[in-house]
């Protein structure tokens, strides 16, 4: 990808699909524990500190009066968690109900990234790296966090530790693992190792599945996103290259509005479904 | 799609923010909510109260007007009953006044007549005696006859 050239359809995705990550390059093996993806951490944790001191700023300013709007929106979004966070979980909330706001808030903050425009900030990246003497080309940057596995699996591995910590504070240790072997099927030696077996593809399944549902939607959104660029971009010329553009246009615009939705419902279903698991981990069998 | 370390990275920044949510953020709005909602049920059982305030003053003010109203008829029908009374007496004195008037005056007329009776009397004694002394002339002695005139006087 020689900066002399512009891309073709395959090498834009790719290159949109590309982490800025500690290497420089490309992660060649599928897992790495020695690799950071730079671009996911500095915009999740930019995003999520926007999302707690705006939420902080909320607080500090809140009095038992008349509240002005910013205030009354914070409180709307702060009764629509608690509520939600009483009908599910019936114990001490006072951790739990925090995590399930600040879960909805910084979610949907990272997912809003996928309504900016595709390329501004990779090209304004790629910008920084050419006037730092780097060749633009290289200058990856992917700018939804939650388009990229490691933070929603990392924040659904968060939600695992929180249900085993809960599983235990609720029931004692030696109560969790009497309900790992006896639950679900019932009490009896030999279907302890099947219920064993089925407690841990729950756990792994409700994290995977936890983590990958978000990303799913946010990695598709963003894909289309891309497919929608490409159509735009493929307007130099022709008259069914103008068509395309006006397609891009209006196929944009009709998903940008779509994706409100998406991010909205996205970060309101993972905050459910943490509420859900750590309302389980209340639950004794 | 690569997993890496980054996912430990986002990990711990979740759980920094959920303690920072929890620490900062949740409890000054729930408490600015939850005074809320104390004032305003403050609010709603001051406004009952003062309208069960303001029920009992107005069944007492009636009340004091019903009571006010009772002793003003009270008052007017003693007053008319007094005024009443005083007409009935007054009415009585003027009777008795007249009947008095009345008794006086025939009184005053009896004796009259009885004092005009007596002189009459007198005078037909003596119109009696002259009248028979022209008639009889020297015939009649009045001293003879003085006791038949008498007689005579008191059967008049």
């Amino acid at each position: 990808m020689a900066a002399e050239h512009a891309p073709n359809a395959s090498e834009y995705i790719v290159h949109h699909l590309t982490h800025l990550n500690s290497l420089g390059h490309k992660q060649a093996a599928l897992v790495d524990w020695s690799v950071f993806h730079l671009d996911t951490l500095f915009w999740s944790v930019s995003l999520g500190l926007v999302a707690v001191l705006i939420l902080a700023r909320a607080a500090a300013k809140a009095t038992s009066g008349v509240p002005g709007r910013f205030q009354a929106a914070v409180e709307i979004l702060v009764e629509m968690v608690e509520s939600q966070s009483k009908s599910i979980v019936h114990g001490d909330r006072t951790f739990i109900a925090p995590v399930a706001l600040t879960v909805f808030v910084w979610i949907f903050f990272m997912n809003a990234m996928d309504l900016l425009p595709l390329d501004l900030l990779p090209r304004l990246w790629g910008g920084v790296y050419a006037v730092a003497g780097h060749d633009p080309a290289h200058a990856y940057l992917r700018m939804v966090p939650t388009a990229d596995l490691n933070a929603t699996l990392g924040m659904s591995l968060g939600v695992l530790l929180l249900c085993i910590y809960y599983s235990i504070k609720i029931k004692g240790i030696g109560g969790w693992i009497h309900e790992l072997f006896t639950a679900p099927f019932g009490s009896h030696p030999v279907l302890y190792p099947i219920n064993f077996a089925m407690q841990m593809i729950e756990f792994v399944a409700k994290t995977v599945s936890h983590g990958m549902r978000l990303f799913g939607n946010m990695y598709a959104g963003e894909l289309i996103f891309m497919l929608i660029a490409l159509m735009g971009a493929a307007w130099a010329g022709t008259a069914s290259g103008a068509l395309l553009w006006v397609g891009g246009v209006v196929a944009g615009t009709i998903w940008a509005i779509f994706h409100i939705l998406i991010i909205t419902l996205q970060a309101f279903i993972f905050m459910m479904l943490t509420l859900v698991y750590i309302g389980q981990a209340h639950e004794t069998h | 799609m690569n997993l890496n370390a980054t996912l430990f990275a986002q990990l711990v920044v979740f759980l920094i923010l959920a303690w920072f949510t929890m620490k900062f953020v949740w409890p000054p709005i729930m408490k600015a909510l939850d005074e809320r909602a104390g004032k305003i049920a403050d609010g709603l059982a001051a406004a009952d109260k003062a309208k069960a305030d303001l029920a009992h003053a107005e069944k007492k003010a009636s009340d004091e007007l019903r009571k006010a109203r009772e002793s003003a008829a009270e008052f007017r029908s003693g007053a008319e009953r007094q005024v009443a009374q005083l007409i009935e007496d007054a009415r009585a004195e003027g009777v008795r006044i007249v009947n008095a008037a009345r008794e006086a005056a025939e009184a005053e007329a009896g004796v009259a007549s009885q004092r005009a009776k007596e002189s009459l009397r007198e005078h037909v004694a003596v119109l009696a005696v002259a009248g028979a002394e022209r008639i009889l002339r020297k015939e009649i002695n009045a001293k003879a006859h003085a006791e038949l005139l008498t007689q005579l006087k008191s059967e008049l």
